[in-house]
């Protein structure tokens, strides 16, 4: 018995109460798109796009940023659980004070950090893992609703092998109070928050240098017989 | 092996240059290359306003219907990389340098014509939207595509087909939103 399709971990487009899908939100049927060569193909991006320096945020400048240090790594697997050796992880955060470095980002509230632009890039290794070295960013308040908080996140972009695995999205830390009022991670069908919020790794934490959390990402896809072009 | 299940989509915010913002993200092929074409537009939302801080990410093909395989080697800077990746500007506008794609085989002996596939990616978007760009100079190839065939009627399929402009560019804007809505898919 083939089993049924699990229900979409992904959050719908339409979805009220974050303010900003309202004129955005696509509001006709999807199309199902066969995965064929180019949907089951993807860059290959090797470690010339990354610079020395790229995985560790506190080391981009000439000081130290303020704020608590931490180690973000964990593993990108497929639904198979393999590693998906090889492929370009990008994050982006906002400082310990909750500011991005970002010309969008004008709060005079919240102050900016010299010593951190708070953008970061690795590759996985061969069993698929990733590590940044960075600060803990803020929370910061935003404009979607009144006394509106988003909890403290890091944006990750990962590749994977094929078009069809392409994934963007944002890690949580454990034990937020403000998650219950983010329509960001509330939009995720309730089973599946979960995993985005990292856990508190003891194991890798460096004693007297910097605490560690774990996230491991799961990106769809793995099981599926690839479309073959017929020999010529 | 055991499955895992998949990490849910998030947007990727009002910030999301500082993270995926590439000086040569447009140039999927070197400009002066010979064959490089220019393929651009607006991204408008509802209201048809533009989409100022969007991304648009590109993967296709090479002239030769190929692909990267497992295992090779990066490709050098200058040379095809099958990838692009642009943000919007202020004004909604994208644009990115490449290579014609070749037709591809797909199955049960049909042949899809030329395309790009497309990531879009925005505040506002929980989850990015993925298009296709086809060349509405193509028209036999068109005609066959089974993917195209398989939309509803000549306005979705319109939505999806970039025109020739002058100086050998092509043109396309994609709409999230409204009566003039770009078709988009599920994978």
């Amino acid at each position: 018995m083939t089993p049924a399709e699990p229900p979409s971990p992904h959050p719908p487009y339409d979805w009220p109460d974050y303010g900003s899908t309202r004129w955005r939100a696509p509001h006709r049927p999807l199309v199902v798109l066969p995965e064929n060569l180019t949907e089951v193909s993807g860059p290959l991006l090797g470690a010339e796009r990354v610079g020395e320096r790229d995985h560790d945020l506190t080391r981009q400048h000439t000081g130290e940023p303020l704020g608590q240090r931490i180690i973000v790594h964990g593993r990108v697997l497929d639904g198979d659980s393999r590693p998906v050796s090889d492929t370009l992880v990008e994050v982006w955060q906002a400082n310990a004070a909750g500011r991005y470095h970002h010309p969008g980002d004008e709060r005079p509230t919240a102050p900016l950090d010299p010593n951190f632009s708070g953008a970061g890039r690795t590759l996985t290794d061969a069993d698929g893992r990733y590590r940044f070295v960075t600060v803990k960013p803020g929370a910061y308040p935003w404009k979607n609703h009144h006394n509106a908080w988003r909890p403290a996140h890091i944006h990750f972009s990962v590749f994977g092998r094929a078009f069809s695995q392409r994934l963007v999205t944002q890690m949580y830390f454990p034990d937020d109070p403000l998650f219950p009022n983010d329509p960001i991670l509330g939009s995720v069908p309730e089973p599946a928050r979960p995993r985005l919020i990292a856990r508190f790794d003891l194991e890798a934490t460096e004693p007297e240098w910097a605490l560690a959390f774990r996230w491991d990402i799961v990106l769809r896809g793995g099981r599926a017989m690839p479309f073959e072009p017929p020999a010529p | 092996m055991s499955a895992a299940l998949p990490t849910p989509a998030q947007t990727v915010g009002p910030f999301l240059s500082l993270g995926l913002a590439w000086p040569d993200g447009p140039c999927v092929v070197d400009p002066d290359a010979p064959g490089a074409v220019r393929i651009g537009g607006r991204l408008l939302d509802g209201r048809r306003d533009p989409v100022g801080d969007g991304l648009i990410e590109t993967w296709q093909a090479d002239p030769d219907g190929r692909f990267p395989q497992p295992g090779d080697p990066p490709p050098k800077p200058g040379a095809f990389r099958h990838f692009g990746r642009c943000l919007t500007g202020p004004d909604g506008a994208w644009e990115i340098v490449t290579l014609k794609p070749a037709p591809l085989p797909a199955p049960g002996r049909a042949t899809e014509a030329p395309h790009l596939d497309v990531s879009v990616f925005a505040r506002g978007l929980l989850h990015r939207v993925v298009t296709r760009i086809y060349f509405a100079d193509e028209e036999a190839a068109n005609a066959a595509d089974p993917v195209l065939r398989s939309l509803p009627d000549d306005a979705a399929r319109a939505t999806l087909l970039a025109t020739p402009v002058a100086g050998g560019a092509y043109r396309l804007d994609i709409h999230l939103q409204g009566p003039d809505e770009t078709v988009f898919f599920v994978l």
